[in-house]
């Protein structure tokens, strides 16, 4: 516990991705089984631990230090779980000589294993003892972790996939490996560990048809390479402006998952429901309003899709309101029969097949786009303007599904990007690496004689760019607040965009979709920057 | 304070000005935030001396720090040895370890038959830099409050060492760029690396260079340290470059962290070693990626035991929290007051 308890801790103040992986890929070299395949469980959040309530860690606290200091100490602190660990011994031994992790008792603090095994053969009026033994027992950084542990929110900023690959990465084989045979075993993944560092087989590939298979994604299309592609050889689809999913459904399994692997199922009950099939299909995730008749659904903004995602809890209303869809475009197992070796156009007309076979709910396909030259198909791509395409997909005919991003079979053609020439207001120091940077930008358009923000970029530029800008924030700042400062208006950014939202959120009643520093115009007067009106004109229809 | 000074009634013989804390019968101030006719001083820091006076009177040790520190705007200066006792006016002044930095002592005022210590800033753990705080029974105990809350409980210096080093090991291709405070943590924290086994050079910030000569001369050994100097600051310097800092150590200011000047330095991994460290939220606001709990303040636990240890039924609470440690100070039979003294601050704790 102690160990991934000091895991934990480092990967809370480590920004930097790799840094992640190291620290996480170094614990899993050096820790036994079962207490690493436990803490891979908790970092992928496949652990179902009986939950604890925050009320009993106040009730715990004020027990132990009185109302008084206890209310004076989180009043400081601000987080409940990191109060409780950092006061916990206070009054058990005030007048201990050392104040050392193990003061004041002799047990040794348990493993993680342990903690797993005797929280799940508990039973739930035991459970708040046990947890007050093990907080005698661990250090403040142990209490923390375990703390995390029962409250079930771990919030290390370590992504399923990025656990996943940290776990890859000791075994010296691919993040795709892992995937495939990730859903197949159960914490603590025995037989996972004694095949990436064991010399072990490798576990076998789960024989139920709802588990996550590895994506296959493409590669963003170089337009000078266009020529030499042959464009009857690909087959053309619009790219969706939503979530990319993965529906797996077999037996008595239904499951949604998202690019990365991670289980959204629990957010979507209406598209669970209509799950009535043994198949993995590939499709991206909308909110639809349903058609009527020959009128085919129709797709709400991007915004609207944000409502049903990271919630808690799904009321009815929401589904009411914004009913998610999800547009189909490939097939990777139909009726236990898998279709991945098969070429794209086979698995299209066996996809075809299978939804002409009746009604499909909340389901559509992505429709296959007619063309037989690129010029043809690139005016196609300049006259697209719904709101809900972001682009083109191209797809060779004879493409195998092939997990991660093979170079090649598939291209994603983004819609030329929109610009605006933006007048800088504000930066702020980055992060990991770039922290002695002013590396984000928030700018800003005119309105009559003022300048409102409109969006906030930290990338699109150069190393050297960086250095520059770095600079001219400096010597140009007018006012600090904390790592933000506020600067003269005088320089302009080519900001390139995918889109303009409304927001409510924002003072200038707009949002950028995916804004980036396209160019930086050093000679451009500022006082020649764009309006508002120039954005508010592009606001997708 | 208009009353005359009765030794049956402390505050009327020690009290605060808008100068700092005064002492009447002796007519001298302690640690005063302005320039004073004459000054007592607890310790080096900043926020306890200053330049200016007309005499001070210190530890030799704090005497050295200030020379240092302020060169030829000393006044006259006088020099004591812990234990020794002067008088100064009616007063008796004796100045004892108080465990916090080199040369950091309590101040022990007697005076007709009733004492007061003024404990200056202090911890009770071992310091390998200066000698370990000694509990004097007093009437009145003014005491620091940086950490008096019971979320401070700093871990063993050695633990959070360790850490460091384990992070040398994993990142063994990062410069690890600690942030520490000048006086005594800088010079705390490099001990407590030799102490560990950790023999290679330790690079030094230019801001550091002077105090640690000095902790040297002073028979602090601080094994082989360097300047960083003008080194790896051309970007194509990379004959001396860059490449020497690889798994390196460099101790620099806080403040320097997220300075240009690190900019110099191989993917620097930044550490910060204080006693903040220890409530997360801060340690984030500092950007620390590794923080180290390591202070030269004493804990709640340490803050407690030496309440019990000098007996005094009387407690000043001073320089911090307060209101927890007033609080538990009560609850422990102690009549326990806040002292509001003009010119202090946060330090590099
Ligand atoms: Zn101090
Ligand atoms: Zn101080």
């Amino acid at each position: 516990m102690q160990h991934f308890a000091e895991l934990l801790d480092s990967l809370v103040f480590q920004p930097a991705r790799n840094a992640k992986l190291r620290l996480i890929t170094t614990y899993l070299a050096s820790t036994p089984d079962p207490d690493r395949g436990y803490a891979l469980a908790a970092l992928t959040g496949t652990l179902d631990l009986p939950n604890a309530k925050p009320a009993l860690l106040r009730e715990f606290g004020v027990q132990r230090l009185g109302e008084t200091l206890f209310t004076l100490s989180y009043d400081y602190v601000g987080d409940l779980a990191e109060t409780l660990s950092l006061v916990w011994d206070a009054n058990v031994k005030p007048d201990a000589e050392a104040t050392g992790p193990q003061a004041g008792h002799n047990r040794p603090p348990p493993s993680l294993g342990e903690v797993v095994d005797r929280l799940r053969l508990t039973s739930k009026r035991e459970t708040p003892r046990l947890i007050e033994t093990w907080l005698d027992e661990l250090d403040a950084t142990g209490r923390w972790a375990l703390i995390k542990l029962v409250t079930g929110a771990l919030r290390v900023g370590v992504s399923a996939r990025l656990a996943k690959q940290a776990a890859a990465d000791l075994g010296g084989v691919s993040v795709d490996d892992v995937e495939e045979v990730w859903h197949g075993l159960k914490p603590p993944y025995k037989s996972l560990f004694d095949w990436l560092t064991k010399g072990a087989p490798r576990p076998a590939v789960a024989t139920t048809t709802a588990v996550f298979r590895p994506l296959m994604l493409a590669n963003p299309l170089d337009e000078a390479e266009l020529p030499s592609l042959d464009p009857l050889a690909y087959r053309a689809e619009w790219k969706w402006d939503g979530i990319r999913v993965q529906l797996a459904a077999g037996g008595e399994q239904r499951r949604i998952f998202t690019r990365g692997g991670d289980d959204a199922t629990s957010a979507f009950p209406d598209i669970v429901e209509a799950m009535d099939f043994d198949a993995v299909l590939d499709g991206e995730l909308l909110v639809a309003h349903p058609g009527i008749g020959d009128v085919g659904p129709t797709i709400a903004p991007f915004n609207d899709l944000q409502q049903r995602l990271n919630r808690k809890t799904i009321t009815p209303k929401m589904l009411r309101d914004y009913p998610a869809h999800v547009r189909l475009y490939d097939a990777l197992f139909l009726g236990g029969e898998d279709l991945r070796a098969r070429s794209f156009d086979e698995r299209r007309t066996k996809l075809e097949t299978w939804f002409g076979e009746k009604p499909r709910g909340p389901f559509d396909l992505s429709p296959l786009i007619r063309f037989t030259t690129w010029d043809e198909l690139s005016e196609m791509r300049a006259g697209a303007r719904a709101a809900e395409i972001e682009g083109l997909m191209l797809k060779r005919a004879d493409s195998a599904y092939v997990a991660g991003r093979p170079k090649g079979p598939w291209f994603k053609w983004k819609r030329a990007a929109l610009t605006a020439d933006c007048v800088l207001m504000y930066a702020q120091r980055g992060h990991g690496k770039r922290s002695s940077y002013y590396s984000d930008y928030t700018f800003g358009c005119w309105r009559d004689e003022e300048l409102v923000p409109v969006g906030k970029a930290y990338s699109g530029f150069t190393d050297e760019e960086l250095l520059r800008l770095d600079k001219w924030v400096r010597d140009h700042t007018t006012n600090r607040f904390g790592p933000v400062r506020e600067v003269e208006p005088g320089l302009v950014l080519e900001i390139a965009f995918d889109a303009v939202q409304r927001s409510t959120r924002h003072k200038s009643g707009i949002a950028m979709r995916f804004p980036r520093v396209h160019r930086i115009r050093w000679d451009k007067p500022y006082a020649e920057a764009d309006k508002l009106a120039t954005l508010e004109a592009m606001l997708a229809a | 304070m208009t009353a005359d000074p009765t030794p049956s009634d402390p505050r009327s013989w020690l009290f605060t000005t808008p100068q700092g804390l005064y002492c009447a019968p002796g007519d001298f101030h302690i640690d005063p935030a302005w320039a004073v006719k004459r000054a007592v001083v607890t310790h080096g820091h900043g926020d306890h001396a200053r330049a200016g006076h007309g005499a001070t009177l210190a530890t030799r040790e704090t005497i050295e720090i200030m020379k240092v520190r302020f060169g030829e705007e000393l006044g006259a200066v006088q020099g004591l040895r812990y234990g020794e006792t002067v008088r100064i006016g009616d007063v008796d002044v004796r100045l004892v370890p108080a465990g916090h930095i080199l040369g950091s002592a309590q101040i022990v005022l007697d005076w007709q038959g009733s004492r007061i210590v003024v404990s200056g800033d202090f911890k009770r753990r071992r310091d390998p830099t200066c000698p370990p705080f000694e509990p004097v029974k007093c009437d009145v105990f003014i005491t620091e409050a940086t950490f008096a809350l019971p979320v401070f409980r700093h871990p063993p210096d050695s633990h959070e060492i360790g850490r460091l080093l384990q992070s040398l090991k994993t990142f063994p291709e990062r410069c690890h760029l600690v942030g520490v405070y000048a006086l005594g943590k800088c010079q705390r924290v490099i001990r407590l690396l030799r102490e560990a086994g950790y023999d290679k050079r330790i690079w030094l910030h230019g801001a550091l260079v002077s105090l640690c000569d000095l902790y040297t001369r002073e028979g602090v050994d601080l094994g082989d340290i360097a300047p960083v100097g003008e080194m790896g600051r051309n970007p194509k310097d990379d004959l001396f470059g860059r490449d020497v800092f690889k798994g390196a150590i460099v101790l620099c200011p806080p403040g320097a962290l997220a300075d240009r000047w690190s900019r110099r330095f191989p993917d620097p991994l930044p550490v910060a070693a204080s006693g903040w460290m220890r409530v997360r939220a801060r340690a984030r606001q500092r950007g620390a990626e590794l923080p180290l709990v390591i202070s030269d303040h004493a804990d709640w636990d340490e803050l407690c035991r030496t309440i019990r240890d000098v007996q005094a039924p009387k407690l000043w609470v001073t320089h911090g929290r307060e209101d927890a440690l007033v609080h538990q100070a009560r609850s422990m039979g102690v009549e326990a007051e806040a002292l509001h003294v003009a010119g202090r601050e946060e330090e590099g704790a």
